[in-house]
């Protein structure tokens, strides 16, 4: 077996090389598919066709308009136009490559469990950029940074910062800031001047690099990457505060990062000579204003996400675009402004999240989250293939092993010392202190991502004029860090016996003490007479009840945003799955299918006439045939259909499914599969009540009529006396069934089948019924319809738990049944005793020319 | 350092009260002086009204269960040594401080911090939360906006979800149980007391 798989696996791996080598050979050289598909360009006359073809030879990023063909003999047909869309495509096609590289890094947990991800997809992107360079002899394709920044960035970061447990963020908030200010400050001027002090020993030998240089190198090497981290700690799963404090660090140190590194560039532009205290405090002051300025930002654009998903009602299919697009402008701005955008698009996501969780219907929180996980994981997964594929260029590598070897080594020295430092200091006064192996971890998970090397390709050649040393020194750290300290980080964490992420299930009485303890709390300090943490947090809690939420929250969301209610509402929709899943084990698939009990009823009512009427049909008009055909047809839709409890436990799914296909080619079309409209914001199963008043009636009047002539001895019926077979399939203890079957035949209506040989017995049914139903009839008000179609339909179905109706006539068992109902969940609060509980015939009877039974008083259930 | 030793003198039995409470000198004057602040009228012992002059607490939804905590039943008053002993359940938890083996449980303990909460719930002090006890505090902490069959339903499921013996009540062990898993150390401590 595990050998199948592997062979599987492997043959899928050589395909899947094959494809990508295909994709990138028709990526990167499109010259040659021209020409192959050459004989494609009916109408186009030759000279066109070859300046076409060497348009595509001569410049790759095809700066011809695509309307080559200036003068043309005929009318053309087809015509060949890669240069229309060249970038597009070439565009998805990388992205095409990159997931399916995700996807062959996906294939086989054994090496996933061992090499993360993302060191995965860098190798991969390895072997890529050796197919394009084969292909190519030059680097075709490698990581823009103005790509990197503007469209594969933006998205990771707001995920990361959308789903960023808030209140976890916020609690660490200060650790986070110091770890990501002053720590970053420090890996940048530490490992800047160590760098500068080990050149101007003469470690390196002559380099064209002056100490600011040195220091802007320092400042771009010391962007902790949140997406090489993310990666990392997510397969990790160390304890929550752990994972914060580098998650948090790394997210917040990319923009300080790159305010530093703006600042010390344009320090290099200035030059050394000019720079005096003047400019220094300009940088400084310039470094808060930019990371402050930035934050400010992405608040106010959280501000304005939260009011306008106030009043997105009305357009919910494209409510989740409008945090997609506002995240992105709060990015862009702060761009505009030279303000920190990673910053400020950290905080929109942050802040925002809550509100607009509350604000949003449910199924639109769903859209957005998935649609930022769907996008940052696309770009997370370009990034480090790109990452990958960058590296195999000829011009970056200007290898100077002093410089490459010391940068590393100070990289981890000078980020240990920091984190170690700053922690000592944070635990003199955090209530938990940071444990000496959490300070371990953090420290090691300093890895080094795109963002450093997005800020080395950045660089300018004329003002530094090593910028390719940087740039493959870069490269080389990243792929230290992500790749060797990724392997070795899930051993570390075991080894150093971490404390682990526990995994709490979410209770009602979690909740709720969580909340009186912070009560409790609250009240210690106020009688203590000091502020604390929670003094903050409550007076926040307090102010943003009474002015934030009022601002920017909808008021029926504010009503429910209570934790305690959240959790309660979570409890009961996961019940709620529950009950439909085991259901739906029991192989009960329509009464999934339709949300109310009416329509479960109705369909499954329906269903069982039909099948009467099918069976009945073919045994009554097809004499000619035998039994053998007629039998089979019978024993699947019937029993299939069939509500009847015991029966449905032995009933397999397929055997279901081909029933309800059968069904379906005989059954009424018109009312479900008919239905013209489609909105794609509600899904309503609900049927329309007029013709399921009118489908009653008709059903239940000629039932009467059969009931009726059954009664006087007029039944017609002879045939059925080769039913027995099929009756005692469907009765658990064999128990002899009703032998006489009828049907109104001739008529176009439903069928009917009562007992004929004896009125009696049926009273006698009846009589089982009426005793069984009263206080029987336990409804769950979860699935009480908008409509009350047919109460005399709903018979509920636990009555057959009662084991006094064994003997099921087929026309009883027509009689509407839930097929399985969850007696065992006792979860599912509150189920409700009914006491309207009302056998179908006797309503028929009384009612017959009634216009409609359900308005009888005392039928109708109460709506939750 | 003698206007502290000064402070502790005037304190009986001090020392006693450091040994079980695990409080430094410098807490114990510090909750000293706010001890005789909040005793406007110097009698030596704080009474319910003192307690409710806190306008903070006042805000408290559970702010009178809270009071209530520290009178012992019967009492009307409670000195300062009560009042340090209950406030020491809040102190975190030292890991450095060698453990005594024969030393009586810490105030600040992790039972003794759950016995604590426990009793808030319940008032009538018989070792369980019935589903009344547990309602009024819910009605307390869940504001206006939960309608009272909401609220209903959520005390039932509560108890159902932690009531073991299916006695429809929360003893103290099924408290106990239902909160395993949440780090009562971290919740219940107040950092300044550390």
């Amino acid at each position: 077996m595990f050998f199948d798989q592997q062979k599987s696996v492997m043959a899928f791996l050589q395909h899947f090389a094959l494809l990508l080598a295909l994709i990138i050979v028709f990526s990167t050289s499109c010259k040659a598919v021209t020409l192959e598909v050459g004989s494609v360009e009916v109408g186009y006359n030759d000279s066109s066709k070859s300046s076409a073809t060497e348009d595509t030879s001569t410049s790759i990023n095809g700066s011809t308009d695509g309307h080559a063909p200036s003068v043309i003999s005929t009318l053309p047909i087809v015509t060949w136009k890669w240069h229309h869309i060249e970038t597009p495509y070439l565009v998805a096609l990388w992205i095409l490559t990159c997931w399916l590289c995700k996807l062959v890094c996906e294939l086989n947990h054994n090496v996933t469990s061992v090499i993360p991800e993302s060191g995965l997809l860098i190798i991969l992107g390895f072997i890529l950029g050796g197919i394009i360079w084969g292909a190519d002899k030059a680097q075709t394709f490698k990581l823009i940074p103005t790509n990197f920044f503007y469209y594969l960035l933006p998205q990771i970061i707001l995920d990361a910062s959308y789903c960023m447990p808030n209140k976890l963020f916020f609690s660490n908030l200060g650790a986070i800031l110091i770890h990501a200010i002053i720590g970053t400050c420090w890996n940048a001027a530490t490992v800047g001047t160590a760098l500068w002090a080990c050149y101007e020993g003469g470690a390196m030998g002559t380099l064209n690099i002056g100490p600011l240089q040195f220091l802007l190198f320092g400042a771009l090497i010391s962007a902790v990457d949140p997406v090489a981290v993310i990666a990392v700690f997510e397969e990790v799963h160390v304890n929550e505060v752990l994972y914060i404090l580098v998650f948090g660090e790394s997210l917040l140190n990319d923009g300080v990062t790159v305010v530093l590194y703006n600042v010390f560039d344009a320090f290099v532009s200035l030059g050394g000579l000019k720079i005096n205290a003047a400019e220094i405090v300009k940088g400084i002051v310039s470094f808060f204003v930019v990371a402050f300025g930035g934050s400010f930002l992405g608040v106010v654009f959280a501000i304005l996400i939260s009011m306008l998903t106030r009043v997105t009602k009305n357009v919910q299919v494209i409510e989740a675009g409008f945090i997609v697009v506002l995240g992105y402008l709060s990015y862009l701005t702060a761009e505009m402004l030279s303000l920190s955008a990673i910053l400020s698009i950290t905080f929109c996501g942050v802040c925002c999240q809550k509100y607009i969780n509350a604000n949003m219907d449910e199924k639109s929180v769903t859209t957005l989250r998935y649609t930022l996980k769907v996008m940052a994981n696309g770009s997370e997964t370009m990034i480090f293939v790109f990452l990958g594929v960058s590296a195999i260029d000829k011009n970056i590598w200007v290898w100077n092993t002093g410089f490459i070897l010391l940068t590393i080594f100070f990289v981890v020295v000078f980020r240990f010392i920091g984190v170690f430092f700053l922690n000592w200091v944070l635990n003199q006064s955090r209530l938990i202190p940071i444990d000496i192996t959490d300070q371990f971890v953090m420290a090691y998970g300093g890895l080094r991502g795109a963002v450093a090397y997005g800020l080395a390709a950045l660089l300018d050649e004329k003002k530094i004029p090593e910028k390719n040393l940087m740039l493959g020194t870069t490269l080389i750290v990243v792929y230290f860090t992500v790749i060797l300290q990724g392997i070795t980080m899930k051993p570390l964490v075991q080894w150093l016996k971490v404390k682990k992420a526990t995994h709490s299930d979410l209770t009602l009485n979690g909740k709720m003490n969580n909340r009186a303890f912070e009560h409790i709390l609250t009240a210690m300090e106020d009688i203590c007479g000091r502020m604390g943490d929670n003094w903050w947090t409550r007076h926040w809690s307090y102010f943003e009840d009474k002015y934030v939420c009022r601002l920017l929250m909808k008021s029926d969301a504010r009503k429910h945003k209570d934790p305690i209610f959240g959790a309660f509402h979570k409890l009961n929709l996961e019940d709620a799955t529950k009950y439909v899943i085991e259901g739906e084990r029991k192989g009960s698939l329509a009464f999934i299918r339709n949300y109310d009990s009416a329509s479960v009823d109705f369909k499954k009512k329906l269903a069982l006439e039909y099948a009467d009427f099918i069976t009945a049909d073919v045994s009554e008009y097809d004499f000619g045939i035998d039994n053998v055909p007629v039998t089979s047809v019978m024993k699947n839709p019937i029993p299939s259909v069939s509500l009847d409890i015991h029966e449905q436990d032995r009933k397999s799914m397929p055997d279901d499914l081909s029933a309800h296909h059968l069904l379906d080619q005989h059954l009424y079309k018109s009312r479900r599969n008919n239905c013209p409209t489609y909105s794609r914001s509600h899904y309503n199963t609900s049927e329309n009540p007029d013709e399921m008043q009118e489908i009653f009636q008709r059903t239940m009047r000629s039932r009467l009529e059969s009931f009726k002539s059954a009664k006087m001895g007029v039944n017609p019926a002879k045939k059925l006396s080769k039913y027995p077979k099929k009756d005692s399939a469907h009765k658990p203890n064999g128990k002899p069934a009703d032998p006489h079957r009828t049907h109104p035949y001739g008529d176009e209506d439903f069928g009917f089948s009562a007992d004929s040989a004896s009125s009696s017995e049926i009273a006698d049914h009846f009589h089982g019924r009426s005793t069984n139903t009263p206080g029987a009839g336990v409804d769950n008000p979860a699935f009480i319809p908008e409509m009350d179609i047919s109460p005399p339909m709903r018979n509920p179905p636990w009555q057959t738990e009662t084991g006094n109706k064994t003997a099921v006539a087929p026309s009883q068992r027509a009689q509407g049944r839930l097929p399985w109902m969850p007696t065992n969940l006792r979860h599912l609060a509150p189920l409700r005793m009914s006491t309207h509980s009302t056998d179908a015939f006797v309503m028929a009877d009384a009612s017959l020319d009634e216009e409609a039974p359900e308005k009888k008083p005392g039928t109708h259930h109460t709506r939750l | 350092m003698g206007s502290t030793n000064s402070t502790l003198l005037k304190i009986p039995n001090v020392e006693v009260l450091m040994q079980e409470t695990g409080f430094s000198p410098a807490h114990i004057i510090r909750l000293h002086d706010r001890f005789k602040a909040l005793d406007k009228e110097g009698r030596g012992h704080l009474c319910p009204h003192d307690f409710g002059a806190i306008k903070e607490l006042a805000m408290n939804p559970i702010g009178d269960r809270i009071i209530g905590a520290f009178f012992s039943p019967g009492k009307e008053t409670v000195d300062f040594h009560t009042f340090v002993k209950i406030l020491a359940h809040f102190r975190p938890v030292d890991k450095d401080r060698p453990k005594e083996p024969n030393s009586p449980e810490p105030i600040n303990s992790r039972s003794n911090k759950l016995k604590f909460a426990f009793q808030l719930y319940d008032q009538d002090k018989d070792g369980k939360i019935s589903r009344d006890e547990l309602l009024q505090v819910l009605r307390a902490m869940l504001g206006m906006q939960v309608t009272d069959e909401q609220l209903e339903s959520i005390a039932d499921r509560t108890i159902q979800e932690a009531d073991l013996d299916r006695d429809d009540t929360i003893s103290f062990e099924e408290f106990r149980k239902s909160l395993e898993k949440i780090n009562i150390d971290h919740k219940m401590s107040i950092r300044f007391l550390r």
